[in-house]
This record gives C-alpha cells, sequence and structure tokens, in this order.
C-alpha cells in the first residue's frame, strides 16, 4: 500500500465540486507531479488532502489512515505537511518564529528542526530575525518549505512551489525538492513549470476538469506527443 | 507649565492609559478573531461593577478588587463566545456584529438590574496628592499609569516570547495557515478572549476609580477605544495602545486655554475630540498610523 492513496475524490467548495473522481498515489521518497491548466483542480486536490476543502466521495488514505475530511489541523501530527501556494508564510512574524510555528505540536523538536532545516536552506540562517514579510519571494518559498519540513513530515504536499520566482530560483527550489526526496520524503507538488517539474518526477499526473487525465512516470510524460501539445505548451 | 503637566498632560496620560488598555483588548480580539466587537465596552463595565461588589462586600481595597472584575469578564467573554459568536463565526461579519451589540445589551442589562442606574463610587476617602518633581500629582494616578504600564509589559512578554502568543500572532496573520500548522483554532480565541477580557476589567476599575461607575461607563469608553485602535491600525496591539494614549491626550489637551484664559475647547465637547480623530483617520489614513510596526 502506497504512503498516500487518493482514490476517486470528488469534492470541491460550497456546492460546486471542482474535483470529479481525481486519484494518486505517492509513496514515501518519490516525487509525484500534478499539471494541468489552471481551473483542472490541482490546487483543490492538494487542498483536498490537507484537509481544507470538504470530499463529498471517494477516498483518501494517508499511512493506512482514512484522512478524507479530517481536520487540517491535525494533518501535521500525521506526518503530512502542507505549503499553500499563496500566503504560505507568516508575514509579522520573523524567519525563526515562522520555523517555530512549524514544530507547534511538538515544541521539543524546534532546536533540533531548525537545525536540521537551516543546513538544507543555509540562506535563510543570516535572516533568522527579519519579518517574513520583507523577504522576497524566493526566501519567502524557502521559509515555507522550511517551515513544513520541521516536524520531519512523512509527505510534503508543495502548491506551485517556483510560482513568480526567477529562473534561477525556480532551479534551486526543484534542486531541493530532490534533495528532500532523497532524505525518505514523500513530495507531492502542483507546478505550473510543467516541463523541468516532470522531469524530476517519479511519477507525473495530468489532471483535466477535476478527472485523471493521464498518469505515468514524469519522463513518460513529456515523451507523449499529445499530452506535449494538450498541457505542457506543445 | 506645572499647570499643563498636572491638569492636562497627568490626565491625559491617565485617560490615554484606559483607553489604551481597552483599545489593546479590543484590537486584539479583531486581529485574531476578526470581528469588531461592541460588548467591549459594557464587559468593562461589568468589570468595575463586579470589583465595587467585591470592594463593598469584602471590604477590599479598589486595587485588590481587580481579580474579582476580571473574575467576571473572563466568563462572560468565554459565555458570549460559546453561545453567540462561534456559533456565526462563518457567517457575515455584520452578523457577528450585531450579535455583540446583542451581548452588549444583555451585559449592560445585568449591570442596571444588580446595581441600579445611580452612579456610584469605590468610595475612596479623600487622599492628599503627591508631590513628584515639584509637582501635585494624585496617587491613583500614579498607579493607574503604573499598573497600565505593566499590563503592557506582560501582555509583550505573552505575544512575543510563549508559544501561545506566537500562535495568536500566527492566526492573526493568516487563520488557515495557523490551522496547517497544527494551532488549535479555537483554545487560541478561548485564550484571546481571556486577554482581552483581563484587560477591559483592570481598565474598567481604573475608570471607575478615576471617575464613578456608570451602568453605562463601558459604552462610553467603547467609541474612543475603537477610534484609538483604529487610529494605531486595528488588529494591531501596540498601534492600539499608542492610539489610546494619543486620544487621552488629545481629549485632556484640547481644553488647555492656550490662548487668554479661555479653554481652547469647552471641556463638555472633550468626547467629541476622540470622534474627530476617529473621522480625520478613517479619510486620511484608514490603516491607521502605526502600519507596519509589527
Amino acid at each position: 500500500m502506497a504512503l498516500l492513496e487518493v482514490d476517486r475524490v470528488v469534492g470541491g467548495y460550497g456546492e460546486a465540486d471542482i474535483l470529479q473522481g481525481a486519484s494518486l498515489a505517492a509513496e514515501a521518497g518519490e516525487i509525484v507531479v500534478i499539471v494541468g491548466a489552471n481551473g483542472a483542480g490541482k490546487s483543490t486536490l492538494m487542498k483536498a488532502i490537507a484537509g481544507l476543502v470538504r470530499v463529498r466521495s471517494g477516498s483518501i488514505r494517508f499511512a493506512g489512515d482514512e484522512i478524507a475530511n479530517a481536520p487540517a489541523e491535525g494533518m501535521i501530527r500525521r506526518g503530512l505537511a502542507y505549503v499553500p501556494q499563496e500566503r504560505n508564510v507568516f508575514p509579522s512574524l520573523t524567519v525563526e518564529e515562522n520555523l517555530r510555528m512549524g514544530a507547534y505540536v511538538r515544541p521539543d523538536a524546534t532546536r533540533a528542526g531548525i537545525a536540521r532545516v537551516l543546513a538544507l536552506f543555509p540562506d535563510l540562517d543570516a535572516r533568522r530575525g527579519v519579518a517574513a514579510g520583507r523577504l522576497s519571494g524566493g526566501q519567502r518559498q524557502m521559509v515555507a518549505i522550511a517551515r513544513a519540513l520541521m516536524l520531519e513530515p512523512r509527505l510534503i504536499l508543495l502548491d506551485e512551489p517556483t510560482a513568480g520566482l526567477s529562473p534561477r530560483f525556480c532551479a534551486v527550489i526543484f534542486e531541493r525538492v530532490q534533495a528532500i526526496a532523497r532524505a525518505g520524503v514523500g513530495v507531492l507538488m502542483v507546478e505550473q513549470n510543467a516541463r523541468p517539474a516532470l522531469a524530476i518526477a517519479d511519477r507525473g499526473v495530468v489532471l483535466a476538469m477535476g478527472r485523471n487525465r493521464a498518469t505515468a512516470p514524469g519522463p513518460a510524460l513529456l515523451a507523449d506527443p499529445e499530452i506535449g501539445r494538450l498541457f505542457l505548451g506543445g | 507649565m506645572a499647570e499643563l503637566i498636572t491638569f492636562y498632560l497627568v490626565p491625559g496620560l491617565v485617560l490615554g492609559a484606559i483607553y489604551a488598555m481597552s483599545a489593546t483588548g479590543l484590537s486584539l480580539v479583531y486581529g485574531v478573531i476578526r470581528f469588531a466587537n461592541f460588548a467591549h465596552g459594557d464587559l468593562m463595565g461589568l468589570g468595575a461593577y463586579a470589583a465595587l461588589a467585591a470592594s463593598q462586600g469584602l471590604g477590599l481595597s479598589p486595587w485588590a478588587s481587580i481579580p474579582f472584575a476580571a473574575a467576571a469578564t473572563v466568563p462572560a467573554a468565554l459565555a458570549a463566545d460559546v453561545l453567540f459568536y462561534a456559533r456565526l463565526r462563518r457567517s457575515l461579519p455584520a452578523v457577528l456584529l450585531i450579535s455583540s451589540f446583542g451581548t452588549a445589551l444583555m451585559l449592560r442589562a445585568v449591570i442596571y438590574l444588580a446595581f441600579g442606574p445611580t452612579p456610584q463610587t469605590f468610595g475612596r476617602a479623600i487622599v492628599p496628592p503627591l508631590m513628584l518633581w515639584g509637582l501635585r500629582i494624585q496617587e491613583r494616578h500614579v498607579w493607574i499609569i503604573a499598573g497600565a504600564a505593566a499590563s503592557a509589559a506582560v501582555l509583550h512578554l505573552i505575544l512575543a516570547r510563549t508559544r501561545a502568543g506566537r500562535a495568536m500572532r500566527a492566526m492573526a496573520d493568516d487563520p488557515d495557515l495557523a490551522r496547517i500548522t497544527g494551532v488549535p483554532t479555537e483554545a487560541v480565541i478561548r485564550l484571546t478572549w481571556t486577554i482581552a477580557a483581563v484587560l477591559v476589567a483592570i481598565a474598567g476599575v481604573f475608570l471607575g476609580l478615576d471617575t464613578q461607575l456608570t451602568p453605562v461607563m463601558g459604552f462610553n469608553v467603547l467609541l474612543a477605544s475603537f477610534a484609538a485602535a483604529i487610529l494605531g491600525g486595528i488588529g494591531r496591539p501596540w498601534g492600539a495602545a499608542l492610539g489610546g494614549l494619543i486620544l487621552g491626550l488629545a481629549e485632556e489637551c484640547s481644553s488647555y486655554p492656550v490662548v487668554g484664559g479661555a479653554p481652547l475647547l469647552e471641556p463638555s465637547y472633550k468626547s467629541a475630540v476622540a470622534f474627530a480623530v476617529l473621522i480625520v483617520t478613517l479619510i486620511a489614513r484608514p490603516q491607521g498610523l502605526f502600519r507596519g510596526m509589527g
């Protein structure tokens, strides 16, 4: 059984079901990338897994437990960390306070956690006392990912981690994502920047209209001419 | 100069300290729970009267009866949250606001019922003023200013240094992100109510000590507290505290005879100063004076 198994999930906000039967699986240490057009339900699927969007039917199993509609505040204890696309840092808190918030449910793990994530994102060390709202977009993204890694999650959900970043920062983020996966953490990532993301993906999922359009190893999706034409901009 | 300090600046600081404590709680609730609590003023009245009852019933000094004030306001605030606000948390802000109006009326009705409409005092004895640096200053004024400063220091330590305080600030920044990081949001909301209710209880006792107790005392301070909170950038406790001090000083100094012997503004117009400041702030700088101060 995979670490995360999403099976035919239907759900969304209010009456509108944006997700119309999406499925995917992710293993520990694996990079799974979700791509698709705007409005395909990529971010909604991430939020459904994180417990922030109502699931009407289907199942989401994490480490063997059914977590569909489980409270969002309990996910971090299960080992599932989520980095939203926008507003993913506490802007008035300093970088260090943001990292401390990452270990909120286990304060005893704070010190070791900070040392570990600063080793992964050394640039943040010099900015520990700076309010996160004053950082550049790329640094903010690093704070958000570092915060999510504080308690050594088994799976991290990254919603468009490279949105709005310069190519140099994108490369840095993808390289760190690979390092995170190598350390045994499962990575489930939504990316607009589809080609470089699929290139490092063990598994790629193409979503369209809230459903799976295709599921295959990332490089295989990249090589598929129809997928390329329809979803990856030719 | 001594007259300016004794009769205008010191009373201005005292009033400002009371506004600051009230506005800080108001701003904290606005920041974390995201609604404008119109019951805040009547909570202050409840606290003041609870302290009066303890002071008269147990023969305590008003200062020693402050814990009784908090013992009334904290359960009242938490009960209003459980009974009314929690159920309406996901509805429109206007609905919450109106429900807080209703809560305010209920609290005031309880005060009228228990203590009647006649103004009362803590029955303080005539205390000769202290002579500090050649100035005559009422002893209670010194204690009120010191008490407000101590409360601000404790609040600062809670917000900046404790895990719970960080969680409150995180929730004020982004409630969804706070939930994702595992913050028990309802517990943080209860803590916020508790802190705001303690602050407003102390402010109520201070106000009662400085003037007198009336069932509408809190409501009368409410709008000035809102003005102070908005002046400081609503949702920012430190801005609210500074806003309160500025308003208190502005109100008291507005009647200083700058030219000749007549007051600049008749003292009966004093309370209009807060509204004038509020209106000017809303027009000129709706985000408040201290945006960006954290």
